[in-house]
C-alpha cells in the first residue's frame, strides 16, 4: 500500500510542480508581451480600415520604463508623427497596477501641458480598435482565469485561457487567449460580448526575436460587429536603451528630445 | 509685405533649400485655411454681415542642430473684411539646450496655470476677437517676444521668462462687434502702452514639481495689465481718454491631480493692482483674489465632462463704491463665472460634437459654443459651430455681446 502511494505521489509530483495554473500562465504572458526588458522603443504604425476599405493612418513613437516588476509600475511617452493635426503632439502615461493611469498631454498650438482624465477600461487608444488596456495591459487579477485547453494555433501548441472579468467594468463577458506554450505571446484573443457573441479578435501576425526577446512586431485587432479593423505594426523596435527617468517629465513633453523620438 | 517679414521669408527659404549645406533636421509642414463667420442676430456696426471671413496659410518651419533648435511659424492671410492681405510672425524663436537648462529666445507662446478658457497665472496675451469670432482655438493665444529660461534642478523645475516688449490683449474690433462703450461720446481716443525700457520689462517666474500626485505650480509675474484702463483728461468735462495698462504684480498657486475617479484642478492668484494699492482710484482695477476649481470626467467611452467655478473677489469694495463715478456700472464684489464643458468622439474619433458654455451667476449672462468637427481625412477637417451671446446687462462680460451671435466654419488642409 505504501508502495502504491509512494509511485501515486511521484507520478503526481511532477505534475503539481511543473503544470502552471491559469493565472501563471497569463500573469507571464503579460510579462513577456508588455514587460519584456527594462525598457523599449517602437516606432509605430497604426492603420484603421473601415469596413469599405477607407484607411486612416496613425504614426508615433513609443517609449516604455518599467518600473518594478512585471505587472509593476510603467511609464510611456509617446510623440506622434501623423496624423497632421496630432503631428509634434506627446503623450506620457504613468500606468499604475490596480487603479488608473495618469495621462498628460501636450498641445503644441498652445504649448499647453494638460492632464487627460481618460478611464482604461473603456477608451479607445487614439480612435482605434484597441483599447488603453489592450495597449498597457490589464491587471490580472481582475479577471478569473481558467485553462480552457490546450491546442496549436498558427502551428504552435499553446494554452487556451478564458478569462472572465470579476466586475462588469468592460464591454466583453469573456475572453479567450492563444497563449504560446514555448514565448508566452498571446498568439490570439477572441472576446465574446454579453450575449456571448465573438465581437472583437487579436492576432499576432507577425513575431520578431529583437535582443533576443520575442516580439509581437506586428498585429491586428478586427471588431466584427463593426467590420472595422486596427492593423498595428512596429517599423522600428529596440529593448534595454536606457531611457532616462528625466524623459518623463513636462519638460521633454513639451520638447521631445529628437534621439528618442526619431 | 514689411521688411522684417520679407526678411523671414527669405530666412525660411534658404534655411529650408540650404539645409543639407547646414546638416541640420528640416522638416516644413503647414496648412491652408478657409475660415469664415457670420451674424445670426445683427448686422456689424459698420453694416457689414461677417465677423470673420479670410483664407490663410500657415508655414512651420523647424531646424534642428542639437543643441540648437529653430522654429517659425508664419501666417499669410487674405482678410475679406479689410480686404488686406498680410503676413504675420505668429511664433519665431530659437532654442539651446543643456542638460540641466535651457533658453528660448524669439517669439513665443506661453500657457500656464489649469483653466479651460479662464485664466489666472497665464497672464500672457490673448486675442478675444479671435475667440468670439470663431477662430480655431490656437488663435486665442498670441506669442510674446522674450527670453525664457528653463531651469531643471533635481528638486524642483523653474520656468524664468522676461519681457522687455509689452503685448496687450486684442479686443473686438468696435465696427464689428456691438460692445458697451462707458463713454461714447468721446471719440479722442489715445492709447499708451508702456514703453520698452529696463524698468518696464514684464518678469515672470513658475517653480513647479509633483507633490503627493499632484502637479503642483508657483507663479510669480510683474508687469501690467493687458486690459486698458481708461484714463479722462478732466474727470468733470472729459474730451480725451487714454488708454494705459496699470502695473500689475501676481502671485498665484495651482494643483493638479487624480481624484473622484476623474481629474481635479485647483488654481488661485492674488492680483495685486500695484498703481491703486488702496481701492482709491476708480479708474484703475483693485486689487483682487482669483480662484478656479475644475473637474473633468470621462464618463462613457469618449465622452468627457468638465466643470469650472471660478471667482474674482475685489479688495477694498468701500472704495470701490464710493468712488466710482454716477453713471458708470458696478460691479460685483465677488463676479463669478461656472463653465460646462462636453465632448463626444464618434467614428472613431474622427467626429467630434462639443459644448461648451460660460454662465456667470453673478451677472447673469452666459456664453454657448456648440461646434462639430469632422476628420474628412488624415489631412483635411472641418469645424462648424456657433457663438451664442446672452442674459445678463448691457454692460457684462458677454451680456455686452448680446448681438453678436454667429456661426462659424473652419476648414483646414494640413501638410
Amino acid at each position: 500500500m505504501k508502495r502504491y502511494l509512494v509511485l501515486l505521489l511521484l507520478v503526481l509530483l511532477p505534475l503539481e510542480a511543473f503544470a502552471l495554473s491559469a493565472e501563471d500562465v497569463m500573469r507571464k504572458s503579460q510579462a513577456a508581451f508588455l514587460y519584456q526588458g527594462k525598457d523599449f522603443k517602437a516606432r509605430v504604425m497604426m492603420k484603421l480600415v473601415t469596413k469599405g476599405g477607407q484607411e486612416r493612418t496613425r504614426e508615433l513613437t513609443m517609449l516604455r520604463k518599467n518600473y518594478g516588476e512585471a505587472g509593476g509600475e510603467q511609464k510611456f511617452f509617446m510623440y506622434f508623427f501623423q496624423p497632421a493635426d496630432v503631428k509634434d503632439m506627446t503623450f506620457m502615461v504613468n500606468k499604475y497596477p490596480g487603479r488608473d493611469a495618469d495621462r498628460w498631454l501636450y498641445v503644441p498650438a498652445i504649448n499647453m501641458v494638460r492632464r487627460i482624465a481618460a478611464r482604461d477600461k473603456s477608451s479607445s487608444f487614439v480612435g482605434s480598435d484597441f483599447t488603453y488596456e489592450d495597449v498597457s495591459g490589464r491587471d490580472i487579477a481582475d479577471d478569473t482565469h481558467s485553462i480552457v485547453k490546450e491546442e496549436k494555433a498558427s502551428g504552435r501548441d499553446c494554452y487556451v485561457i478564458k478569462s472572465a472579468p470579476k466586475a462588469a467594468d468592460v464591454d466583453y463577458s469573456y475572453k479567450l487567449s492563444w497563449i504560446d506554450r514555448a514565448n508566452l505571446l498571446p498568439l490570439k484573443e477572441e472576446y465574446y460580448d454579453r450575449k456571448g457573441e465573438l465581437y472583437r479578435v487579436f492576432s499576432a501576425d507577425e513575431i520578431k526575436e529583437v535582443k533576443g526577446f520575442p516580439t509581437i512586431t506586428k498585429r491586428t485587432m478586427k471588431n466584427l460587429q463593426s467590420g472595422h479593423r486596427t492593423e498595428v505594426s512596429y517599423i522600428k523596435a529596440d529593448y534595454n536603451i536606457g531611457v532616462e527617468d528625466a524623459l518623463f517629465s513636462e519638460r521633454y513633453l513639451k520638447q521631445p528630445p529628437k534621439k528618442w523620438t526619431e | 509685405m514689411r521688411p522684417l517679414f520679407k526678411l523671414i521669408v527669405i530666412l525660411q527659404a534658404l534655411l529650408f533649400f540650404y539645409s543639407d549645406v547646414l546638416a541640420a533636421d528640416v522638416s516644413l509642414h503647414g496648412f491652408f485655411q478657409g475660415n469664415y463667420s457670420s451674424d445670426i442676430s445683427r448686422k456689424n456696426p459698420d453694416g457689414g454681415d461677417f465677423k470673420w471671413a479670410e483664407e490663410r496659410m500657415q508655414f512651420k518651419l523647424d531646424v534642428s542642430k542639437e543643441p540648437f533648435h529653430l522654429f517659425l511659424k508664419t501666417d499669410a492671410f487674405l482678410n475679406h473684411i479689410d480686404g488686406k492681405g498680410d503676413v504675420e510672425l505668429r511664433e519665431g524663436y530659437a532654442d539651446y539646450t543643456a542638460k540641466a537648462w535651457d533658453v528660448r529666445a524669439g517669439r513665443q507662446v506661453i500657457t500656464w496655470g489649469l483653466g479651460d478658457l479662464l485664466f489666472i497665472n497665464d497672464v500672457f496675451p490673448k486675442d478675444y476677437e479671435a475667440f468670439f469670432s470663431g477662430r480655431p482655438m490656437e488663435y486665442l493665444k498670441k506669442g510674446v517676444d522674450g527670453v525664457k529660461f528653463g531651469l531643471y534642478p533635481e528638486f524642483v523645475s523653474l520656468e524664468l521668462i522676461a519681457i522687455p516688449f509689452f503685448e496687450p490683449n486684442h479686443f473686438p474690433a468696435a465696427k464689428r462687434f456691438w460692445m458697451y462703450d462707458p463713454m461714447p461720446g468721446i471719440t479722442n481716443r489715445v492709447e499708451k502702452e508702456p514703453t520698452s525700457r529696463p524698468e518696464n520689462t514684464e518678469f515672470a517666474l513658475r517653480a513647479y514639481r509633483d507633490i503627493a500626485g499632484f502637479d503642483t505650480s508657483l507663479y510669480f509675474y510683474r508687469g501690467f495689465y493687458r486690459q486698458p484702463s481708461l484714463l479722462p483728461d478732466n474727470p468733470l468735462m472729459p474730451t480725451k481718454l487714454t488708454l494705459f495698462y496699470p502695473k500689475l504684480s501676481v502671485y498665484g498657486i495651482s494643483l493638479q491631480g487624480r481624484a473622484l475617479d476623474g481629474v481635479l484642478s485647483l488654481e488661485t492668484g492674488y492680483y495685486d493692482s500695484r498703481e491703486d494699492g488702496k481701492g482709491r482710484d476708480p479708474m484703475i482695477p483693485n486689487s483682487q483674489a482669483r480662484f478656479l476649481i475644475g473637474y473633468q470626467r470621462q464618463l462613457w467611452e469618449d465622452f468627457t465632462m468638465g466643470l469650472q467655478y471660478y471667482g474674482e473677489y475685489m479688495q477694498d469694495y468701500s472704495e470701490y463704491e464710493k468712488d466710482l463715478p454716477a453713471g458708470f456700472p458696478k460691479e460685483h464684489k465677488l463676479r463669478q463665472l461656472a463653465t460646462v464643458r462636453l465632448a463626444q468622439f464618434l467614428i472613431h474619433q474622427t467626429l467630434r460634437l462639443s459644448f461648451f458654455s460660460f454662465y456667470s451667476p453673478s451677472d447673469r449672462d452666459y456664453m454657448l459654443n456648440p461646434e462639430i468637427k469632422y476628420n474628412i481625412s488624415d489631412r483635411i477637417w472641418v469645424a462648424v459651430g456657433g457663438n451664442i451671446f446672452g442674459g445678463g446687462e448691457k454692460w457684462s462680460q458677454f451680456g455686452q455681446l448680446a448681438e453678436n451671435d454667429n456661426v462659424y466654419m473652419q476648414l483646414r488642409y494640413e501638410f
